[in-house]
């Protein structure tokens, strides 16, 4: 298995967390889609979820819109659910919008576009989920044996 | 501000991993959620749980806060990315087999192996129409031939039971894979202190947590630990990778990633299977684990005392400790179990089944009873009892005679151990 854990911090994961305003990528409204899944989850969460894919008018309600360059106010995360050639496109976008970091889901592995958006000053996760880390710092990840890797004996407020 | 220091160490995760305080009461220990459900939010939120859209309780049945605590410590000290809990060891193989397999498949496995095991694949696996073969664990040529077309899985133990045989999981993981197969290990004899299978190229870790998990023979259960890094989306296995009719064609692989197989796991193969562990149980389990470490190194240490006692007997035939010096394991042994071989083995009384028999009715201190892995010394005679179902070419091949006794050897001091060995020997 390949090894990216340069592009997994997780100090980087946890900014990210704390961040609001998440485009996505390739969302799509089919809800057996993992984007579908991932959206949801952080629209369910505390997020502002932005639909980026210029094949769905709208999903969960919220305007979707064809690429990141037509979303009017600036947004925090680009999160990307697509094939990987389109990824230095869509990482030149990001920082040509101001966004502050880019999170390539699993299997969205482009060495090229990571290499657009550092240029440009933003802050890459490859190869991760961002659902999955949301469930493991803030989110109830635990309550299916998953493996959160957290030892604490702080109690934490609700 | 610096970073925050991160805890790495065995001992530590054995104490905490999995088991924060809880954020609504502060109770230290974890709490014992004795709930058969749990009260939704809404109603938006009752369908994203059962949708998997988002991880939250619904049934215990499928999953449980103080069950969660467990699984979570297991995986954790398995180096895995998640863990299912079970009622019994042998729920938690069912289901990992469930999960990957159909009608037609077939299992290539170590013929070392606990005769609950044999029992299973051999005659409910056939059932199924799941063939079967197994091979000498110890000729990895053997498992390099025996994959066929439709073959799904290899199949050992870290430490076969009772033979004492050690896996070479490293080369037998790098067949599998070649293959495009994952690798399966039953550790309950190596526990995570002593093996972590995963860390050597396994895929999934099986266990009986009755034993030296839990420690103290009291509650049942099992745990299966997956490593999230096999490719189920590797062609071969549909039932994981294509879109699942049993969950409205959900594509599990695809949908969970790392977390696939394992949400397969839960979701549909414990859900249908019911084969779920109590929450008082799985608090006893956590509880024992804690102190899995420090009961281990006295396991190993008493282990290796009485295996080289009963050596020295003349009334001893063969003592089968993989921990011994002179063991054909040892190289294994060194590679994979550094800080010991376990506390299970077998040894051979020249006088057979009637030298077994009496052996075993003048001990004083070990309890005659089918279970190992407790803080008590226990022994039992295979041929008659655990292994009882097989046939003799089984018993040969599994390492059992009529004269075979295993002792699992317990916490108590090894001078008294060797007392009631020798105090047995001199009756026969």
């Amino acid at each position: 298995m390949d090894n990216y854990t340069e592009w997994q911090s997780p100090e980087t994961i946890q900014q990210i967390l704390n961040c609001k305003r998440v485009a996505v990528v390739g969302l799509s409204s089919n809800d057996l889609r993992p984007s579908n899944f991932v959206g949801y989850y952080l629209s369910r969460n505390g997020y502002e979820v932005i639909p980026v894919n210029p094949r769905e008018d709208e999903v969960f309600g919220l305007k979707s819109y064809p690429s990141i360059s037509d979303i009017p106010d600036p947004v925090d995360v680009v999160d990307v659910f697509r094939d990987p050639s389109a990824v230095p496109e869509i990482a030149a976008d990001a920082v040509a919008a101001n966004a502050k970091y880019l999170w390539l889901q699993f299997g969205v592995i482009s060495p090229e576009g990571v290499a657009i958006a550092e240029r440009g000053g933003i802050e890459v996760i490859m190869d991760r989920c961002i659902k999955i880390e949301h469930a493991r710092y803030m989110g109830r990840m635990h309550w299916l044996g998953f493996n959160t890797e957290r030892i604490s004996a702080v109690r934490e407020a609700l | 501000m610096p970073d925050l220091p991160e805890f790495r160490g065995f001992h530590t995760r054995s104490v905490h991993a999995g088991a924060r305080p809880d954020p609504h009461t502060g109770s230290r220990a974890m709490p014992i959620h004795q709930t058969t459900s749990y009260v939704f939010e809404d109603s938006e939120s009752a369908a994203a749980y059962f949708n998997l859209q988002e991880y939250g309780n619904t049934y215990s049945r499928i999953m449980n806060p103080t069950l969660a605590a467990f699984e979570e410590r297991v995986a954790n000290l398995e180096g895995g990315v998640g863990a299912v809990g079970f009622a019994s060891g042998l729920a938690a193989q069912s289901a990992a087999l469930f999960t990957m397999l159909e009608a037609g498949d077939h299992v290539l496995a170590s013929s070392a192996l606990y005769g609950g095991t044999i029992t299973q694949f051999k005659h409910f696996l056939r059932k199924l129409s799941v063939e079967l073969d197994f091979v000498d664990p110890d000729d990895l040529e053997a498992w390099r031939n025996g994959a066929k077309e439709n073959t799904k899985l290899f199949f050992g133990e870290t430490i076969g039971n009772p033979s004492g045989s050690v896996l070479d999981i490293s080369g037998l993981a790098s067949i599998a894979h070649d293959h495009g197969l994952p690798l399966m290990i039953d550790n309950t004899f190596g526990t995570p202190y002593l093996c972590r299978p995963l860390e050597w190229g396994a895929d999934i870790v099986v266990h009986s947590a009755t034993k030296f998990m839990g420690g103290h023979g009291t509650s049942l259960g099992g745990v299966v630990v997956e490593s999230g890094e096999f490719d189920w989306s590797n062609g071969r296995f549909p039932v994981i990778a294509e879109p699942s009719p049993a969950y409205h064609g959900l594509k599990f692989h695809e949908t969970f990633g790392t977390f696939g197989y394992l949400m397969k796991l839960r979701a549909e193969t414990l859900r249908d299977l019911g084969a779920a562990m109590s929450p008082f149980n799985a608090f006893l389990l956590a509880q024992g684990i804690e102190t899995l470490p420090l009961r281990m190194r006295q396991h190993v240490a008493n282990a290796v005392k009485v295996a080289e006692f009963l050596q020295a007997q003349d009334k001893v035939e063969t003592v089968r400790y993989a921990g011994l010096p002179d063991s054909k394991y040892a190289p294994l042994v060194e590679k994979y179990l550094p800080l010991g071989a376990g506390a299970v083995f077998c040894f051979d009384l020249p006088g057979g089944r009637d030298a077994g028999i009496k052996f075993i009715e003048s001990l004083q201190l070990f309890s005659h009873l089918a279970n190992v892995g407790d803080a008590k010394s226990l022994v039992i005679h295979p041929a008659t009892t655990t292994h009882r179902q097989l046939n003799d070419e089984e018993l040969e091949a599994a390492g059992i005679g009529a004269g075979t006794v295993r002792v699992s050897i317990g916490i108590e001091d090894s001078d008294d151990l060797i007392a009631d060995l020798a105090y047995a020997l001199e009756q026969i």
